[in-house]
Parts: C-alpha cells; sequence; structure tokens
C-alpha cells in the first residue's frame, strides 16, 4: 500500500473516531480509557513481526521483550474493561 | 521497494479487527451495549494476532518452521496473558488510573521497542529499498513512533509514580524548563528529518534518548490537580505512537486503532480541560495544584458556621422529598462509597428521591468516580452528570456533599482573583439544605481555597471522618 493510501485511512478514522468518542457516555470515560488501551496494543502485530523474523538477533529479542509488554496490555486492559462494565447496573425495579 | 507481500486475506482481517475496534468504542456510548462492544474488542484483538501469526511463521535458514521461536514467541504471549490477567483481577478500582498509566508506559515502550526493531531488521517489514538502506519514509515513521512511544514511556512511569504516591504531587519546576524542553523537542524533530538523509545508528539512538529524557521533564512539572488531563493526553500519545508504527508496517488495523486511541485521549483532555476551567497549554507548562502561598484566601478572618450532627442530619434527610448526593475525591479515600450507597438505599425507603451528581474533576481521571459508585452498587441511572442536575438544585431539599469541595465552591463564579474562577460548579448554594461533610475546619480543597458555602445560613457542616459520618447517619435514620 503506497503511503497515501494509509494517509487516508488515517485521516478518515480520525474522524470516525472524533464523532464516536464523543458519542460515549460520560460516565464510562475510564472503562474507555483501558479498552483504548487494550487496543493500541495491536502494536503486538509490529512485535510479532520482528519476534518472528529471521535475520536479526537483535530485532527478534527486541520483538519478544515487545510481544509480553503488548500481551500484559491487551489481556490486562480487555479483563479490567469487563471487569468495570460489569459493575454497570440499572435500578432495579422493586 | 521490496515489499513483504501479505496475502489478501490478511489484509481483508486487518481491516475488519480494525472495523470490530471502532464498534468496541461505539458500545461504550450506553453501559448496556457495553460489554458486548468490550467482546467486539477482544475478537477484533485475536483477528489481528492469529493473522500476524499465520502469515508470519519464523523459519530455519536452512528452510522448515523453527519450532524455537514459535514456542519463545507463545511463551511470550502467555507471560504477557498472566501478568495482564492477575494485575486486572486484582487492582482497587481506586487504583485505576495508576494502572492505566502503566498500561500507556507498556504500549509506548512497546512502540519503541518495535521501531529499533524495523531499524535493525527492515527487511523483515518490508522496508528496504532495492539498491539498499531503509526507505526514506519509513524512516520518518520509525522515527516519529519511536519519539512518541519514548515520551509516552517515560512520561507514563512518572505520572504512575505521581499518582500511585512513591512521588509527591507537587510540581517539580527546573529553572529555564520552558526553553529547555522546547529546546530538546525541536532537537528530536530536526533528527528525525535528518535521519531520513543518514540511517546511523546513533541518530536513533539519541532520538530514542532525548524522548525518554522530554517525556519525563515535560510530567515532573506538572502538579497532583492536573493529572486526570495528563493521563489521558498520555492514552492519546500512546494512539499515536500506534499509528506511526502502522505507517511503517502497512497495517491497516494499526493505523485505525491509532487514530481511534489517538483522537480519544485527546477528546478526554479537553473535557477535563473544560471541566477545570485551565487551557491545555497552562497544563502542560506545569505548576499547578502546588501548595496554597499567602493570599490563596486562607488568612480570612474566622467566620461563624452551623455545626450539625449525624442525628439532625438523619431528620432533616428523612423528611427531604429530594436529595442530591455530590461525592468527590476524599469520599473515595475515606472508603465511604458503601456506606454512602446504604445511606442512599434507606433514604429511598423512605420514599425521599435520592440522586448522585458527578463533576467531571470529581476523580483521578475521567469517569473514575462513577467508577466507584458503580463498584458500590449504585445503578448507573441514578447518578448524573454536572449538566444534566444543575437546573434541579432549586427543587432540592438537601444538597450532601461529601469529600468534595471545588466543585461546589462559588467563588468559581463570583470571585475573579479566585484560582479557580470559571470552573463550572454546582449550584449547591440553591439547594434548601446543604450538608457538607469534612474532617475539620481547617483544610481547604485541591485548589487551596476557602468556601462560602461553609458559612451559608442553610449550611450544615458535618466534621467527621467520611465513613464515621455516613454509618452515624445510617444508624440515625434506622431508629
Amino acid at each position: 500500500m503506497d503511503f497515501i493510501s494509509i494517509l487516508s485511512i488515517f485521516v478518515l478514522a480520525c474522524f470516525v473516531g472524533y464523532y464516536v468518542v464523543w458519542s460515549v457516555t460520560p460516565a464510562l470515560h475510564t472503562p474507555l480509557m483501558a479498552v483504548t488501551n487494550a487496543i493500541s496494543s495491536v502494536i503486538i502485530v509490529g512485535a510479532l513481526v520482528a519476534a518472528a523474523a529471521a535475520g536479526s538477533l537483535a530485532s527478534s529479542w527486541l520483538g519478544l521483550v515487545a510481544v509480553v509488554m503488548a500481551s500484559i496490555n491487551i489481556f490486562g486492559g480487555f479483563a479490567v474493561t469487563a471487569r468495570m462494565l460489569a459493575m454497570y447496573k440499572k435500578k432495579q425495579k422493586s | 521497494m521490496e515489499h513483504a507481500v501479505l496475502p489478501a486475506w490478511a489484509l481483508l482481517a486487518y481491516l475488519v479487527s480494525g472495523v470490530l475496534f471502532i464498534l468496541a468504542l461505539r458500545g461504550l456510548s450506553s453501559p448496556a451495549s457495553s460489554r458486548r462492544g468490550n467482546r467486539f474488542g477482544m475478537i477484533g484483538m485475536g483477528i489481528a494476532v492469529l493473522t500476524t501469526l499465520a502469515t508470519h511463521v519464523p523459519t530455519l535458514a536452512e528452510g522448515g518452521p523453527d519450532t524455537g521461536a514459535m514456542v519463545k514467541i507463545l511463551a511470550a504471549i502467555g507471560l504477557g496473558a498472566v501478568i495482564g490477567l492477575t494485575t486486572a483481577r486484582k487492582i482497587q478500582m481506586t487504583a485505576m488510573p495508576q494502572l492505566v498509566a502503566a498500561f500507556h508506559s507498556l504500549v509506548g515502550m512497546a512502540a519503541v521497542l518495535v521501531g529499533l526493531a524495523a531499524y535493525f531488521n527492515p527487511g523483515a517489514f518490508g522496508i528496504l529499498l532495492l539498491e539498499g538502506g531503509i526507505n526514506p519514509d519509513s524512516r520518518m515513521e520509525m522515527g516519529l513512533g519511536i519519539a512518541i512511544g519514548a515520551i509516552t514511556f517515560s512520561g507514563s512511569v512518572i505520572a504512575f509514580l505521581k499518582l500511585n504516591g512513591n512521588m509527591g504531587g507537587k510540581p517539580i519546576m527546573l529553572p529555564g524548563r520552558h526553553v529547555l524542553n522546547l529546546g530538546t523537542l525541536v532537537a528530536i524533530l530536526g533528527l528525525v528529518a535528518y535521519f531520513t538523509q543518514d540511517e546511523a545508528l546513533w541518530i536513533i539512538a539519541t532520538i530514542t534518548a532525548l524522548s525518554f529524557i522530554i517525556g519525563f521533564l515535560l510530567i515532573i512539572p506538572i502538579g497532583g490537580a492536573d493529572m486526570p488531563v495528563v493521563v489521558s493526553m498520555l492514552n492519546s500519545y500512546s494512539g499515536w505512537a500506534a499509528a506511526a508504527m502502522g505507517f511503517t508496517l502497512h497495517n491497516t488495523a494499526m493505523v485505525i486503532t491509532g487514530a481511534l486511541v489517538g483522537s480519544s485521549g485527546a477528546i478526554l483532555s479537553y473535557i477535563m480541560c473544560k471541566a477545570m476551567n485551565r487551557s491545555f497549554i497552562s497544563v502542560i507548562a506545569g505548576g499547578f495544584g502546588a501548595a496554597p502561598d499567602a493570599g490563596g484566601g486562607e488568612a480570612k478572618e474566622q467566620r461563624p458556621y452551623k455545626r450539625g450532627s449525624a442525628e439532625d442530619a438523619a431528620f432533616l434527610m428523612k423528611e427531604a422529598e429530594n436529595v442530591i448526593i455530590i461525592p468527590g475525591y476524599g469520599m473515595a479515600v475515606a472508603q465511604a462509597q458503601h456506606v454512602l450507597r446504604e445511606m442512599g438505599d434507606l433514604l429511598k425507603k423512605e420514599g425521599v428521591n435520592v440522586k448522585y451528581a458527578i463533576h467531571p474533576v470529581a476523580g483521578r481521571m475521567p469517569g473514575h468516580m462513577n467508577v466507584l459508585l458503580a463498584e458500590a452498587n449504585v445503578p448507573y441511572d441514578e447518578v448524573f452528570e454536572l449538566e444534566d442536575i444543575q437546573g434541579e438544585f432549586s427543587q432540592c431539599d438537601v444538597a450532601f456533599v461529601i469529600g468534595a469541595n471545588d466543585v461546589v465552591n462559588p467563588a468559581a463564579k463570583t470571585d475573579k482573583s479566585s484560582p479557580i474562577y470559571g470552573m463550572p460548579v454546582f449550584d449547591v448554594d440553591k439547594a434548601k439544605t446543604i450538608m457538607f461533610i469534612k474532617r475539620s475546619m481547617g483544610g481547604v480543597g485541591y485548589s487551596g481555597v476557602d468556601n462560602d458555602v461553609f458559612y451559608m445560613d442553610q449550611t450544615m457542616m458535618l466534621l467527621a471522618d467520611a465513613k464515621k459520618m455516613v454509618e452515624d447517619i445510617n444508624k440515625a435514620l434506622q431508629h
């Protein structure tokens, strides 16, 4: 993919992000942060590419360490978000 | 240009996971849809990881799969999973800001490591030019990604230490820091530009080192009161770092996610700044949240105030029709959220209409107070944001302020000389009775400003530890 196509995706995604995030209810801003944390760890894709590639020992070890870090974030981020969201309950009809 | 060509299905899979991440955030528009949203996010991540694992199988030089490398990769994922899941299970909800800061630092560091890995093995990332050398476009993206990642890392570490109490919340002001910071930033950008011309190791190493230093320098002068903005800002940075790496890898999932997270953090910073009536620039410049110095209104003469007991408070609230509870972070510090919810339940049994009013900066990060109340089983449809409840104070019999101070200070509306002037505050002075729980008359709020609400005719000061006081009110209510 050339630079311009990827830039187009990026710019459009910024707009999507802008509108989607404004529609998030303020009550869920902490879970929003936790989940954005988890998804920004999609950087694990780069870490996996580096870890799997042959040719540079330094590169694959850097990749492996990054895999551990991103994976802490992915599992921790989604789990803590799920834990928080499970606490939000509606009023019980009495 | 040589390219690590991915099969079309893999490119589509990354697109699908990008879309699932958008849906994950979309789900957060209401608590009801949020859990499904979170599952979309997990599926999206699963797709991205599996696609990468399937398309980048480690191979031996002599051919065939490199099982050793595969085992190492899976072990790395497993190790992260164990650490992540244990932390997520154990963490206290009051410590959520620290946890988020710690997570940000990991994203930042991961971005730095991936950037460096791409530098050492450009062939694996498909960014080698045919005539040799790394593609200059990719060098710029890599340089920026490493710089933003390193700033995110060291900034988040400082934010973590401040939030966790390992480091004082007081701003640390270095002399001439604005010049120093600006100079360093310019140097980093200059080096990134130069890096596109010359791919020597010292350049990328210097960019990395300077960026670690600037992240540290940027956050140490920012005081405790501004931490909600800082955490949101670092959230944004971690997104931009991921996006920059996405450009290097030409990966749509990373670019989409980076843009989403980047905008999300930026919007949250904006909301927090507005809620404190602070400009983003002045937050970055730092210095707020320092110990109050003379002239901040503390040297005023002793003014008369009315003191009430738990029994008085219980009696008045029982007779009330509408009670609005305004919790602040002091409530969480006193661990009073559970007894407070019991108080709400007891009042509801008496036929009182109970609502909770939350200021955007009530906690230590955006939406923190909502989580703390949700944990104490307060139903979310009884919890209201500032603008949704502001009009109701005139029909409110009792405004019950617990652990909050600045967010009900009328000086923000009237006193132009006050440091919190212009900050949106609750109109508690319109309520028939104000009950104010406070440990003693001595201390002042985060901003160090005296509060006229203490001395109003309709105010009843309940001077005690918040948890103890609410427990006593609950006892009195049960009689």
